[in-house]
């Protein structure tokens, strides 16, 4: 589906004004075809349409005023098969019921790389098409967990990460008062009647997630020994000469190749919801910071992929000290398309991780440590990382998990393509 | 002998005669209401007490006696102008928006307007298209002017007073339906201020917020939910315009959810803009979507089971209260 | 021996600015840091951070095996300011 707008006829031209259609819904036309007569400042002009298809829906009427770059028509592609996908704009205008009930949050969460609900782009590198941009918003509406406001408030104040609760009793499966009542409890440990701390509610979030995802996520496991010398290697050339602050930690480099890698493996980014996989468009890297006062919080790097080693570990480095001084964003909270979990220099030979839902994949990176290895048929020394991947066996097989483990094998043997 | 009742009709002729009796400079003014004592009977028996040069009959020309009535508040009076039913005020909109609601700003406060119009209003009684309008949210869009719904014996005995000691034009709107019904005698105190909204039965479900001719339906309705396991708190709004919006929040953020019941068209209703105020300020504590009920988008039929499908009803609003709560309806 | 205290009271302080709930009165000077106060990489990254904007003691990735412990560090730092 495409829509058309009000198109520019010149520089200085900011609005035009439908004088004429020429065509009509269910109309086709041809590359060339004049469908409108349009009134500007220069005079009447024709507007050619430059796709075969036919029209589904004229949005404004003859004798309009349209800014330019507005949206004035919807077109169906000839090459496009034809579907229920209709554009955002007829969706609204027909205030369909998904779009009319859903809470705002939803409705301006377009695609996943649209960095926080609700709050204004900052920077953004490249415009979506307006394709691509009409299919994730369809189907982001219909998937958006819905919750009422005041359930919302409430779960908020009580610590309940709401995403995480199976279907509330309201229309559509929202979740009502009623549903964080009975959550809340849920929750509570049986006979207690003091009143909880953060760090206990966290605890207990914490649990309800694990188990949640242990009980409906069929996990399966691999893992991966990475000889990370060359990696290391260049690292310290990198980081010889310079101030602590801007050298780069192995785990930067790890994150760049796992971001990297998925960028191509669809299966393992994205959110498995109410039956159905939908996977995301960037790579929003859930870095699982640890706090000192014990528990756990996932901070979403966004567009992870995208991001160059320095930026990359500028950000871990901001994030995780806002994570520990409890100022992370709810952007970063929310938006992880999947998660890291890094035990650190000083945790364990490897980490099995437990997926967060609704993601559908988890990354453990255990600690660098100086192996015996076979190289060149020779025995020698080698520093090995081990690197496991839990995933969603509904969404993905062994087959391309041990691709992708491999994939970024190959990028953390070229550290400086990183860069 | 003591009555132990009074209609809301009499209850409405003792506040004009006591407003007449205390005070000179109030008058009444309308078609019919002298000889004829008013086309609700409202003012029988008053052309004899107060004569008439202070119970006036006018021409049949609603712009031209709500115009006179103007003209005479501001020359000091304080006249009490009958405009037969809503329907007919029509002809004196541009009297009543753009000069009663207008002049005291217009002249930089120089002139006030201090005039009561009361207007009947509603449907009910099988009069059809034209006479059966339930148009108070034209007159509560207008800054200038005060708008008034009372609903029980009490308010239509003492908002009149109320409304006269207002400097400003107010309009007091009394639906047809009412005009028969009985209660107690009120006491003042049973009146509180005229810009107060009332909780008129406490709940905790879900506010059923209404005025005029709808609250007795409403009251019946939750009556109806209560049976069904709903406690349901019941506002009437009292005063239009302007809209006491803290105790209709106070009773939506107690009970998280909002239904209003309004005899107006759904389209362009007061119930759309008390929806859309509590949508405003009580966002963060619904549980569900603010709702109404109101009369279907059709001029009133004349048939009487038509009329009756045409405008809000008991089982309506039960059904809609339900909705909103989920539950299925029982029996 | 003063100059050594007083490295070694800004370097606690600077611990405790990092790991608040850090017990540095009974910490053994010679045992390894990171392990006792479970400081990872990046905590110990910015220990060194505020440690070489504090002294202007700037500490390089191929000397990190010298700084172990609280006395290591402590020395090191001591050599070169």
């Amino acid at each position: 589906m495409k829509t058309l707008t009000m198109p520019s006829f010149g520089a200085d031209m900011a609005m035009g004004s439908i004088v004429k259609w020429n065509v009509k819904p269910g109309d086709q036309v041809a590359k060339g075809d004049i469908i409108a007569s349009i009134e500007t400042m220069k005079g009447l002009i024709d507007m050619e349409v430059f796709d075969n298809g036919t029209i589904v829906a004229l949005i404004a009427d003859e004798g309009d005023e349209v800014e330019v770059g507005r949206p004035i028509a919807e077109l169906q592609l000839s090459n496009e098969e034809y579907s229920d996908n209709k554009s955002e704009e007829t969706l609204l205008r027909e205030g369909s019921p998904n779009v009319a009930v859903n809470s705002s949050s939803s409705i301006n969460k377009i695609p996943v790389s649209d960095a926080s609900a609700g709050q204004t782009v900052t920077n953004k590198t490249s415009l979506e098409t307006t394709d691509s941009l009409n299919k994730n918003v369809h189907v982001q509406i219909t998937q958006q967990p819905k919750i009422s406001p005041a359930a919302r408030t409430k779960a908020i104040r009580l610590g309940i990460d709401w995403r995480l609760l199976p279907k509330g009793t309201g229309p559509d499966g929202a979740l009502l008062l009623d549903d964080i009542n009975i959550a809340k409890k849920t929750l509570a440990k049986p006979g207690s009647g003091h009143v909880k701390d953060p760090s206990e509610a966290m605890r207990e979030a914490i649990a309800a997630t694990v188990s949640q995802s242990k009980r409906d996520i069929p996990h399966y496991y691999l893992q991966l020994d990475i000889v990370l010398d060359k990696a290391l290697k260049w690292l310290s050339i990198h980081n010889a000469d310079l101030d602590p602050n801007k050298r780069i930690l192995i785990t930067a480099v790890i994150f760049s190749a796992i971001a990297r890698a998925l960028n191509a493996f669809d299966a393992f980014n994205g959110f498995y919801r109410d039956g159905h996989y939908q996977p995301a468009d960037s790579v929003h890297l859930g870095n699982a910071i640890s706090l000192r006062q014990g528990g756990l919080m996932v901070a979403a790097i966004h567009d992870a992929q995208r991001l160059g080693l320095v930026d990359l570990m500028d950000k871990i480095t901001d994030q995780v000290t806002r994570a520990r001084k409890g100022g992370l964003r709810m952007s970063e909270m929310q938006d992880a398309t999947v998660t890291v979990s890094n035990l650190g220099d000083r945790g364990t030979d490897s980490i099995q991780s437990i997926i967060f839902p609704p993601q559908v994949a988890i990354f453990g990176i255990g600690r660098p440590r100086v192996m015996p290895w076979v190289i060149d048929n020779k025995l020698s020394c080698a520093t090995i990382v081990s690197i496991s991947l839990a995933a969603d066996h509904r969404v993905s097989d062994g087959h391309s998990g041990a691709r992708l483990l491999n994939k970024i094998n190959k990028l953390l043997q070229t550290p400086e393509k990183l860069i | 002998m003591k009555n132990q009742s009074l209609s809301y009709r009499d209850a409405m002729k003792n506040a004009i005669s006591e407003a007449m009796r205390k005070d000179e400079r109030v008058f009444l003014m309308g078609e019919d209401v002298g000889n004829y004592g008013g086309c609700y009977a409202v003012s029988k028996g008053l052309s004899a007490e107060f004569g008439a040069n202070r119970i006036i009959d006018t021409p049949l020309s609603e712009s031209g006696f709500v115009g006179a009535g103007i003209g005479a508040a501001m020359g000091g009076m304080r006249p009490i102008i009958e405009v037969m039913t809503v329907n007919f005020s029509l002809l004196a909109l541009d009297q009543i928006v753009n000069n009663a609601a207008t002049l005291r700003h217009m002249s930089g406060n120089q002139i006030g307007v201090p005039l009561v119009i009361r207007m009947a209003t509603g449907a009910g009684k099988q009069l059809a298209a034209q006479h059966s309008h339930s148009l108070e949210n034209w007159y509560a869009h207008v800054p200038g002017i005060k708008v008034l719904a009372p609903a029980t014996v009490a308010d239509a005995r003492y908002m009149l007073s109320m409304a006269l000691a207002d400097p400003d034009p107010v309009i007091l709107f009394e639906h047809v339906m009412l005009y028969n019904e009985s209660a107690a005698i009120p006491e003042p105190e049973d009146c509180p201020d005229m810009h107060q909204a009332l909780v008129r039965k406490d709940g905790n479900d879900i506010s059923l917020v209404t005025y005029g001719g709808s609250l007795s339906k409403t009251l019946l309705a939750a009556n109806e939910l209560e049976k069904q396991g709903v406690s349901a708190e019941v506002v009437d709004l009292r005063c239009l315009r302007p809209l006491d919006t803290e105790t209709v929040y106070k009773s939506v953020q107690k009970t998280h959810r909002v239904l209003v019941v309004d005899e107006g068209w759904h389209s362009g209703s007061l119930a759309g803009e008390i929806c859309a105020l509590v949508a405003e300020d009580c966002f963060w504590s619904l549980d569900a979507p603010p709702s109404r009920v109101c009369s279907k988008e059709v001029p009133i039929p004349y048939a009487q089971h038509l009329e009756r499908a045409a405008t809000p009803q008991v089982a309506q609003v039960v059904e809609a209260a339900l909705k909103l709560l989920k539950r299925t309806v029982t029996a | 021996m003063n100059k050594n205290q007083s490295i070694k009271d800004l370097v606690c302080k600077l611990i405790l600015d990092i790991a608040p709930e850090a017990d540095m009165q009974n910490l053994d000077p010679n045992e390894e840091l990171r392990e006792e106060l479970d400081l990872d990489s990046m905590d110990f990254m910015n220990l060194l951070d505020s440690i070489a904007k504090q002294t202007a003691v700037n500490i390089p990735e191929s000397d990190y095996s010298k700084v172990n412990s609280l006395q290591a560090l402590t020395d090191y730092i001591a050599s070169r300011s």
